[in-house]
Formats: structure tokens, sequence, C-alpha cells
């Protein structure tokens, strides 16, 4: 009990103070509001009327935690128990379009990320020659060109899931590349002699020492990648005119003032980023202990 | 014509890249190489938008760009300093300023910290990004909520990373502090913060991009009428692609200069370090 309250502890007491703070906050901004609706309904607030009020506001400016649960539960749960999982107006619906763009993003991105370090560990030219590029193409702001792949790719007729997900794919190789190059690397002299003396053939010397070894650092850019990979995707959804997907909730939110539906479908992806990344560590916690890697 | 002058670019260009790759490594190399690969991609794009007679809706040839790039300098200069001196810089100082301050008192506290770093691990990998319509909605459509989201993207990369360098000096260390009767500020001076110092860098890094993506994608919530993702999004709406490409390459220039002067004052503040040297 004692080891578990050190570790679980903390994280609980912040958790509780982050609550905290937002009941406050949301008390604190929506206050103005209250006040403006009473003075010209020409009543006087008591504190308390004034903390309900605050609490059940149409258009907060922060939504309490409550109203934000109101609302998801009414847009996925309640929408599952009336058998609407996937119409329109479901988080679920929404959370699928972006899911999908982000899972395409991502394994797109993986496959030309690990490509790329391949290409680089074992060719000189394009070590030199590509990597230098590969880092600078992070420092370039590149969802600010989002918008202009989803039009162009539009244009030419092509819409919907790929955009999107090129743009992820865009965000995501990056992590890769850079974590996979050092893992393909990360095999030391001394292990790379004893294969020459077992005279392996290139092909053996990557698939039985360069690629089991790479495998921690693989699976840490895996998750910054997906991470990268899902908001790529809701950027992506911003311009195509607020159709479908959390990133279409969020600007259609913001175009009319529905802050509740912005905090909603933000917890939302909030709880998609944290379930990718858990699966990926999941997935690597079973992997590296099968191969041994940890105890 | 213009496509055979490609091909020629493109041979001509991976020849002498594989040439140059053979010589010993030197510095002019190390340079050369990657410039020379450049180069040779922006020529082959030129050929190719030549050659194939692209539309300049889908994809404007690199002198057509340059050419707008010449032609509106007041006007990109405009949206530069509404976006980044105002929106990005003053954000990226406020926000990582918080998050140093923060990180040195969770320090003092292993309470907060066992709290804190958790909890700020699983923020940094969350879409913060997503925050921005909402700040735009509290702070308005300047660039106070540019430079609002710029602070709340930063912090927590900012935040995790100093923490994790405050912890970097081993047992030895700190107890030949104590054997001195060193203070805690003095330790913190002396010893602790000067050890933080690659990890504290790591995050200034990884913040300058942020930056700058969160003041631009900030403004497509709304914005006044200037700005790089204000141009950005009208331009595109008006199929003026060239614009919107001279936008990407301020763009482009402003994020490596900023991180390469972060990464400059890195070198000269943290010469001492491995990773530094040789």
């Amino acid at each position: 009990m004692g080891a578990v309250w050190y570790r679980i502890g903390p994280i609980i007491t912040v958790v509780i103070a982050i609550f905290v703070l937002w009941y406050a906050g949301a008390v604190a901004l929506n206050t103005p509001w209250a006040y403006d609706k009473a003075k010209r309904a020409g009543v006087e607030l008591t504190t308390s009327q004034l903390i309900a009020d605050t609490m059940s506001q149409k258009k907060p400016k922060l939504p309490p935690p409550h109203q934000v649960g109101a609302e998801i539960w009414k847009t996925t749960g309640a929408m599952v128990v009336r058998g609407k999982a996937f119409s329109k107006r479901s988080l679920i619906y929404h959370s699928w379009i972006t899911l999908s763009s982000t899972l395409l993003g991502f394994v797109l991105g993986t496959g030309l990320g690990v490509a790329l370090a391949v290409g680089i560990v074992y060719n000189r030219t394009m070590d030199m020659s590509i990597m230098p590029w590969v880092i600078a193409s992070q420092t370039i702001p590149i969802l600010a060109i989002a918008p202009m792949i989803i039009v162009v790719l539009n244009a030419i007729g092509i819409s919907g899931l790929l955009p999107k997900a090129v743009i992820s794919m865009y965000l995501s190789f990056f992590p890769v590349v850079v974590g996979m190059v050092k893992g393909l690397r990360s095999p030391d002299h001394m292990q790379l002699d004893q294969m020459k003396t077992w005279s392996a053939t290139g092909n053996q010397e990557f698939w039985k020492l360069r690629l089991p070894s790479s495998m921690p650092y693989f699976f840490t850019s895996l998750k910054i990648a997906m991470a990268a990979s899902l908001v790529g995707a809701i950027v992506g959804e911003l311009p195509t005119g607020a159709v479908a997907g959390l990133g279409a909730r969020l600007l259609g939110g913001s175009y009319y003032g529905q802050t509740i539906q912005i905090w909603s479908a933000l917890l939302t992806a909030a709880a998609l980023a944290a379930a990718l990344v858990g699966l990926i560590g999941l997935m690597q916690n079973i992997v590296l202990k099968r191969m041994g890697m940890v105890r | 014509m213009w496509l055979l002058a490609g091909v020629i670019f493109w041979l001509a260009g991976w020849a002498l890249n594989v040439w140059l790759a053979k010589q010993p490594k030197t510095r002019f190399t190390r340079l050369a190489v990657p410039v020379i690969f450049g180069v040779t991609l922006i020529a082959i794009w030129e050929c190719v938008v030549q050659g194939f007679n692209i539309n300049a809706v889908l994809l404007p040839p690199p002198s057509m760009i340059a050419a707008r790039f010449a032609t509106s300098t007041s006007i990109l200069w405009e949206d530069f300093v509404q976006t980044v001196i105002k929106g990005a810089l003053s954000g990226y100082v406020i926000g990582c300023g918080a998050a140093f301050l923060t990180a040195i008192v969770i320090d003092r506290f292993p309470f907060l910290q066992r709290g804190l770093l958790p909890v700020g691990n699983f923020v940094a990998a969350l879409p913060i990004i997503g925050m921005a319509p909402i700040l735009v909605m509290w702070f308005g459509f300047d660039w106070q909520s540019k430079a609002a989201v710029v602070v709340v993207m930063v912090f927590f990369p900012m935040l995790v990373n100093t923490v994790q360098g405050l912890q970097a000096t081993d047992h030895m260390q700190r107890d030949l502090m104590r054997t001195y009767a060193a203070s805690y500020p003095q330790t913190l001076v002396k010893l602790r913060l000067p050890a933080a110092m690659p990890f504290i860098f790591n995050g200034l890094k990884i913040s300058t991009t942020l930056a700058l993506i969160g003041a631009i994608v900030a403004e497509f919530f709304g914005s006044p009428i200037k700005g790089m993702g204000f141009r950005i999004s009208t331009e595109v709406g008006r199929l003026a692609l060239d614009m919107v490409w001279a936008e990407i390459v301020v763009a482009a220039i402003v994020g490596s200069a900023f991180y390469g002067g972060v990464a400059l004052l890195e070198k000269s503040l943290t010469f001492w370090h491995p990773s530094q040297r040789g």
C-alpha cells in the first residue's frame, strides 16, 4: 500500500488540483456573463446563485468539467445506447474519421522513415546529402502548409482520407528516421566483428543483428510519431471546410462559439492520443520482453 | 527540352555527390553535399514544372516564387513582424521562462516531482494545438492569443526537459558539494544548472519549431488582416499559390534561423559537454 501510494498519490493529488483549478477558473471566467444576464433581468444574485449559474451556462467562456463530461456522454455513450453510434452528430463518427487518417499517415510515415533510415545507414552518399535535409525539414513549420496540401490535392481530384494522411505522414516520418538511424547504428564494433567472424552476409547482419538491436529505439520513436501523426490529422481537417473529424468539430465550435463542443472534441482527441500511445507502449513491453531486452 | 535539362541536372548532381562523398570527410564536403542535393532538387522542380507545363495553381516553379518574394517584401515583412516577433517570440520567452521557473520549484519538492512529471509527460504527448480556438476566444484575435497558444505549446516539453536536466548530477558530485558545505542556492547555481544546460537547450530547440507552428496555426482560427497564417489561408482560398510558397520560404528561413541561433548559443555555453567536443 505504501509503495503504491508513493507512486500514485502525488499523481492523484495533481489531477485533483487540476480539477479544482478548472472549477475555480470556470467560476471566475463565467461570472461577468452571469452578472450581465442578471442585470438585464433586473435581479440581484446571491453568491450561491452566481456559482450555480456559472456552472450551467449555454455558451460559457470555460465550461466546467461536468458540462463537458455530459456533452461527451451525450455524443458517444448515449448515441450508442440509441443505436446511432455512427450518426454525424456522434463524436465516435468524428473520432473514427480522424483516427483512420492518423493511422494511414502513421503507417506510411513509419514505412518511409524506416526505408530512409536503412538507406542512410547503408549508403554514404545518402547519409551525407539527405540527413541534413531531414533535420532541416523539421525546423520548417510544416503544419502551416497543411491547408495548401489539402487544397492542391483537392484540385487534382484527390480528396478525403489521403491528403490528411499525407500531412500525418510528413510529421511522423522524422522521428522514425532519426530513431532508426540511431538504432541501426547501435551495435558496436565488437558485435559487428563477431558477425564477420561467423562470415555473415550483409543480409544476415541486417536481419540478425542491426534490426533486433534497433527495436528499443524503434518503439520510442513510434510513440512520438503517433502523437505527431494525430496532430497532423487534426490540423489537416481544419481547412476542409469543417465537414467531419475532430479538427472540423474544433473549427465548427469556434465559428459558432460552442465552447462545450470544442472542449469535448479536445478531450476526445486527448483520450485518443493517450490510448494510441499507450497501445504502442504495451506492444513495446511485450516485444522487448520476448526479445529479452528488458527484465 | 526542359525535361532533358532536368534529367541532366539530376544525373550531374547525383554523380557529383557520389564523387564528393567518396572523398575524405572535411568541413567542405560535409557542407557541399547537402547544398548540392538541395540545389539539384530545386533545379529538377523547375524543369519538371516547365517541362510538363504544370499549372501554376498546382505547383508554381521556383523562379515564379522567387519573383513573387522579391516584389512583395513589404507584405512579407509585415506578416513576419505580426506572427514571428509579436506572436511566436513573446510566447516563446514567456513559455520557456515560466517552464524553467516551474521546473526549479518542482525540483525543490519531490512530492510535486512525482506528481507533475507523469502528468507533464502525458500532456506533452497530447494534441495541444487544439487549444488554439479556445485561446483565440479568450484573448481576442490579435497577437496576444497567438502568444498564449505558443506559451501553452512550449511549456510542457520545456518543463519535462528542465526537470530531467536538474536530475542529471550524480550522487558523487552532490556529496562533494555537501562536503564543501554548499547551500542549496550555491549547489543550484554552481553545479546543477550548468549540468542541466544540455537538457535545457534540448527543450529550447524543440520549442523553437513548436512556437512557429503554434503562432501560424492559431491564426487559422481568427486573426487581424495580417500575419503569416492569415496570409496562407486567404491566398490558398484565392489560389495564389506563389504567394503561399513565398510565405513558406519565409517560415522556413525563420524556423531554421531560430533553431540555428539557439544551437549556436548552446555551442558557446556548453562547450564542455562531450556532444559538443570533437
